[in-house]
């Protein structure tokens, strides 16, 4: 086993997991955690980089006030799109039951 | 008449002079297709009926003189990442396995109506999560030139296709290298283009702030052509840019003398192939042969392109996958599912490759409560800092040369079993597209018998200039003129 | 049991849908509620199809700037989306594009009256900004389905700072904001139509400490009678759970209308991490100077400056001068009537707030189309004010000007309802009148003064009503003076 100087455990690894909902069983979240900390180790090099007066740069291209015209357009063919959905019904995108709310 | 070793250009000349038809070119595409590519599998899917039925329309066009644009009955194919209406798009992708877009992609839009006949969808990595096309959902592609090595990725398929023939250009999207890199793998040309040059619209999107669609073929007239076509703002997509698209194909053929070309001295050390270095050499000297003022620069921040690229994509991707979820298309694993969460779950699990989880989980983990300054904020702000070293070389040259990559094309299943060192393979491709400039994959060598790449990267919205140049190497070699070994 | 007084501590957020043709970030109709059937206003880009991409609605971003600043509020010359990632079967795209820390709008006020009964008290409003609504869920059986047509809606978010002392203030709060939407046009109001929803932070602390202390966030608040009663439940629970040595959990609790409680909503343990990062699909919003300034000109009136005026202006009493004021479209009637007609602006606004109002409310319309024209309700008070009519005959004739959109003059004319006032018919019916009944004038003459009354009765009875009181009256008066004689 390599030793890294950052660990990301395996429950971390399945609360991530959780995160972004995808269900994983626990040697799939021991193998993950390994190579998760060998990636994240390598990225804290970033670390060294004194960024104390730098701004971030979420867009690359400085184009800004991109906006629409408030026009209502027709609607895209309902059949067509429902039939991509798993499963329909009367109209409705039909999913398992709904527990909770978000 | 080899109609399969055409270049685009030869091939639009061969159209108006009617020696050859739409339908019958597009026809020795397919031909070609269904008899080598079982080999190569550059192909996720192949649409003979639309070609066919695109070619005749083009005929008729061609005809009666009617709207005949650069790209008329010209047989192209498209990464399986761009949404083609009615076309199955999959993104070799598990949980896409069945998914026929509604919509098409306005590259695609844009390309049909300029009468371009689409011959069908490459094969790439998962989602544009790789280097090599293994990340395939369903099959690798191989190279032509070594059916035991892969051909680069993420677009694959994509420079597999346009270096066997099997179309006379490929639209490929780059996110951090995936054309130039398999571009340079393949011996041909690739554009990855400034950010917003060309819109994302119906793109799938991998890093919305790094996807740039861009074609790859032959030559760099035949790039420049393909770029011309598709590049422009889109009100559909806000990050394109609202700047006029210059004609590209008409200004070659000028003269580099007296133009700066900066090398990058931190992307000269150690760990490049020998083959790959001395081939970057001796086109560096054909530069300076050809005029060129040669200039060694530097790009300070280098070492943390990598770094940097992969945890933005982390984070952005991880928001972009999460509409794939089994509710309205693809993939839903709803079999003893106690509710909705647990679909997810299931569907998720099973419709997603390893590394494609990999990435989503790390994404979810750089932006959690605790983490996002030290990580996503962090990248983003040394990605300030790479644009402003590309910025400062900018000012002192008119472009920068490097390898697209510090190997030559590796076997398959060689970097399967470390994903990071597969990450390292793109050591030299990534940067340029958090500074979102565009840069021009050139074929420029071979190194025992595998092709090399270079890459030529210039200021935003200045692919003019990186035309020009990589035009004028052209002229004076011949490596892009070397055909794979195939079929 | 110690006998510590609690204070209420109650902060708001109201979610508010902004009244645009198109949704926030697609041309799909954003007019869900008329949609005919379920995913007829969907789009590659509302239903997160893959590959589609937003663009913001400009009318949006106007709207919530009027918005800001009717509220008082800074109008951020830049300000940015950000992705907020959850998954939830009613969000397609697995994150909701909003704001986070750059929001359109932040720090304003809106003042209410204090809890005191004495003056006014400011709330603090932290910010407001601009997201897009969810789809609808529909539960049935063992399974959901779901209607995307109110995907995308443009929703603009207010969040006070907790700034509540009482739920009375924030309901008093709540109502006013709905009336300055209304007046800006950019929301309806309609709390049935779910288009104006409230989720309330409440905790309770002892009175005299300034600690905030954990706080629960009730959901989905969808009416002022709903806010009232969830939030004045929870604030019963928390003192419960104090007293008896509890402690608070911070969650998220939803409203049982029907049981009246507070119910919890966590489904699983996780806590929320919504990893908010910058939306990279859209550029940010630079708003100029300039720009900003060009909307204080679109501004109306508002519902206090209007109240205030109408006291100055027209000398009304203040709870009728708010009344009127709370609603534009009121407001607006009210002011073409008095210019219209000949009496007075106190007359006008009694017609308003009570045979007008109860009428509308007994038909149950909304009080943006009151379908009795201004211009009739001025010549009905016109009539009234002539006598041509008396004033029970004004309040039938109003109803059925309601009932057939007629003008008054056609009713009172059709129907015969003119007011008797011609001295020379109304003598001549008086004098009759004596002649017929001389035991009863022997009686009043005698010194019986309420029969008058009786005789004044006779002749309404014999005119149905339509001869002028106060003239039939004199008459008498008169003559049983010349008869005293
Ligand atoms: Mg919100
Ligand atoms: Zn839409």
């Amino acid at each position: 086993m390599t030793e890294h100087s950052f660990q990301i455990d395996a429950d971390m690894v399945k609360h991530v997991a959780y995160l972004v909902r995808l269900g994983i069983t626990d040697e799939e979240a021991q193998g993950f955690s390994q190579q998760f900390s060998a990636i994240i180790d390598y990225f804290n090099l970033l670390n060294e980089v004194d960024t104390s007066d730098t701004p971030p740069a979420t867009q690359v291209i400085h184009a800004s006030m991109v906006l629409r015209e408030d026009v209502a357009q027709p609607s895209m063919s309902r059949e067509e799109f429902l039939k991509n959905a798993p499963e329909s019904e009367d109209g409705y995108v039909k999913v398992s039951t709904v527990l909770g709310e978000e | 008449m080899d109609l399969n070793s055409l270049t685009l250009r030869s091939a639009q000349e061969m159209l108006r002079s009617k020696q050859v038809s739409s339908v019958e070119l597009t026809q020795a595409m397919l031909d070609r297709i269904h008899k080598i590519d079982p080999q190569i599998q550059a192909y996720m899917t192949v649409t003979d009926e639309l070609a066919l039925e695109q070619a005749h329309q083009a005929d008729e066009r061609l005809a009666h003189g009617d709207n005949v644009t650069p790209l008329i009955g010209i047989p192209f194919g498209v990464k399986d990442c761009l949404s083609t209406k009615g076309v199955r798009t999959t993104c070799s992708s598990k949980i896409l396995e069945n998914y026929v877009p509604q919509y098409n992609a306005t590259v695609i839009e844009k390309l049909s109506d300029a009468g371009a006949v689409l011959l069908g969808k490459h094969n790439m990595d998962e989602f544009g999560m790789g280097s090599s096309c293994e990340n395939s959902a369903y099959f690798p592609t191989r190279n032509p030139w070594d059916l035991s090595r892969v051909p680069g990725g993420s677009s694959g398929g994509s420079a597999a296709a346009a270096a066997a023939g099997m179309g006379l250009f490929s639209i490929g999207e780059d996110t951090g290298g995936s054309v130039r890199m398999p571009a340079g793998f393949c011996n041909i040309t690739g554009l990855k283009p400034t950010y917003g040059r060309v819109s994302r619209y119906g793109l799938i999107a991998l890093v919305s702030s790094f996807d740039s669609i861009g074609p790859m073929a032959r030559e760099v007239y035949d790039v420049a052509t393909v770029t011309e076509a598709i590049a422009g703002v889109d009100g559909r997509d806000s990050t394109s840019a609202a700047i006029p698209v210059p004609q590209y194909s008409q200004s070659l053929g000028k003269s580099v003398k007296g133009m700066k070309l900066g090398i990058p001295k931190e992307y000269f050390v150690a760990g490049m192939e020998a083959g790959v270095e001395s081939a970057i050499h001796k086109a560096i000297e054909q530069f300076e042969a050809l005029g060129m003022e040669i200039q060694e620069v530097s790009l300070p921040h280098t070492k943390y392109g990598l770094p940097v690229y992969y945890l933005i994509l982390f984070a952005e991707a991880s928001a972009n996958l999460a509409r794939f979820d089994g509710t309205r298309f693809g993939l839903s694993v709803r079999d003893g599912a106690e509710d909705v969460i647990d679909v997810y779950l299931q569907t998720r699990r099973a419709g997603f490759g390893d590394e494609v989880k990999r990435r989503i989980m790390l994404g979810a983990y750089t932006l959690s409560a605790g983490y996002y300054d030290a990580y996503y904020l962090k990248a983003q702000k040394v990605r300030t800092l790479l644009r402003q070293d590309f910025e400062q070389a900018f000012e002192q040259v008119d472009a920068l040369i490097a390898p697209t990559c510090p190997t030559t094309a590796f076997k398959l299943g060689e970097k399967t079993a470390d994903p990071l060192e597969m990450y390292l393979s793109d050591i030299y491709v990534t940067a340029t597209n958090p500074a979102g400039i565009p840069s021009l994959a050139v074929p420029c060598g071979f190194s025992q018998g595998m092709p090399v790449g270079m890459q030529l990267m210039g200021k935003h919205f200045n692919e003019e200039t990186l035309f020009q140049i990589g035009h004028a190497y052209q002229q004076v070699t011949d490596w892009h003129k070397q055909l794979p070994p195939i079929g | 049991m110690t006998s510590i007084k609690y204070e209420t501590v109650i902060g708001l957020e109201i979610h508010a849908e902004l009244q645009t043709a198109s949704k926030m970030f697609c041309g799909c109709s954003a007019d869900y509620s008329s949609a005919p059937e379920a995913n007829t206003n969907i789009c590659p880009v509302c239903t997160a199809l893959p590959g589609a991409m937003p663009v913001i609605n400009a009318k949006a971003v106007e709207q919530a700037i009027l918005v800001g600043l009717a509220l008082n509020c800074t109008i951020n010359p830049h300000n940015t989306f950000a992705r907020k990632n959850y998954f939830y079967p009613d969000l397609p795209k697995g994150y909701q594009i909003s704001q986070y820390d750059l929001p359109i709008a932040s720090e304003g006020w809106l003042d209410v009256p204090a809890d005191s009964g004495k003056g006014t008290q400011r709330i603090i409003i932290r910010r407001a900004h601009l997201e897009e609504d969810t789809a609808k869920t529909f539960h049935r059986g063992d399974h959901a389905l779901i209607d995307y047509n109110r995907a995308g809606v443009p929703l603009l978010e207010i969040v006070t700072e907790p700034d509540f002392r009482s739920v009375e203030s924030a309901l008093a709060y709540a109502t006013k904001i709905r009336a300055i939407l209304r007046y800006l046009g950019v929301n309806a109001g309609d709390m049935e139509k779910g288009i104006l929803r409230f989720e309330a932070n409440v905790s309770v602390r002892p009175v005299g400490s300034d600690e905030f202390r954990t706080r629960t966030e009730i959901k989905n608040l969808n009416s002022f009678r709903a806010l009232t009663r969830a939030s004045t439940y929870e604030v019963e629970r928390q003192i419960k759970v104090y007293e008896n040595g509890g402690q608070i959990v911070q969650e998220t609790l939803g409203w049982d209308e029907a049981r009246g409680v507070t119910v919890s909503q966590r489904s699983k343990e996780h806590a929320h991490d919504y990893r908010y990062f910058p939306e990279p699909d859209l550029p940010p919003l630079e708003l100029s100077q300039a720009y900003i300034d060009s909307f204080h000109a679109h501004l109306p009136e508002l519902p206090d400056a209007k109240t205030e005026r109408f006291l100055r202006e027209y000398g009304l009493k203040p709870q009728d001068a708010a009344l009127l004021a709370s609603e534009r479209s009121l407001a607006d009637y009210f002011e073409t009537v008095v210019k219209q007609t000949r009496d007075s602006a106190q007359t006008v606004c009694n017609w308003l707030t009570g045979a007008l109002l109860r009428q509308v409310n007994e038909l149950g319309l909304s009080v943006d189309a009151i379908p009795v024209p201004a211009v009739h309700l001025a010549q009905l008070i016109d009539l009234a004010f002539d006598k041509t009519i008396n004033g029970n005959t004004a309040k039938s004739v109003l109803v059925e000007m309601f009932q057939s959109g007629r003008a008054p003059k056609e009713i009172v004319e059709a129907q015969g309802l003119g007011q008797i006032s011609d001295e020379g018919v109304l003598k001549e019916m008086v004098i009759k009148l004596i002649a017929d009944n001389p035991k009863e004038v022997t009686s009043y003459l005698g010194g019986r003064e309420t029969l008058l009354q009786w005789f004044i009765g006779q002749i309404a009875r014999a005119t149905k009503g339509k001869a002028n009181s106060q003239a039939v009256k004199q008459l008498l008066l008169d003559e049983f003076e010349k008869l005293k004689k």
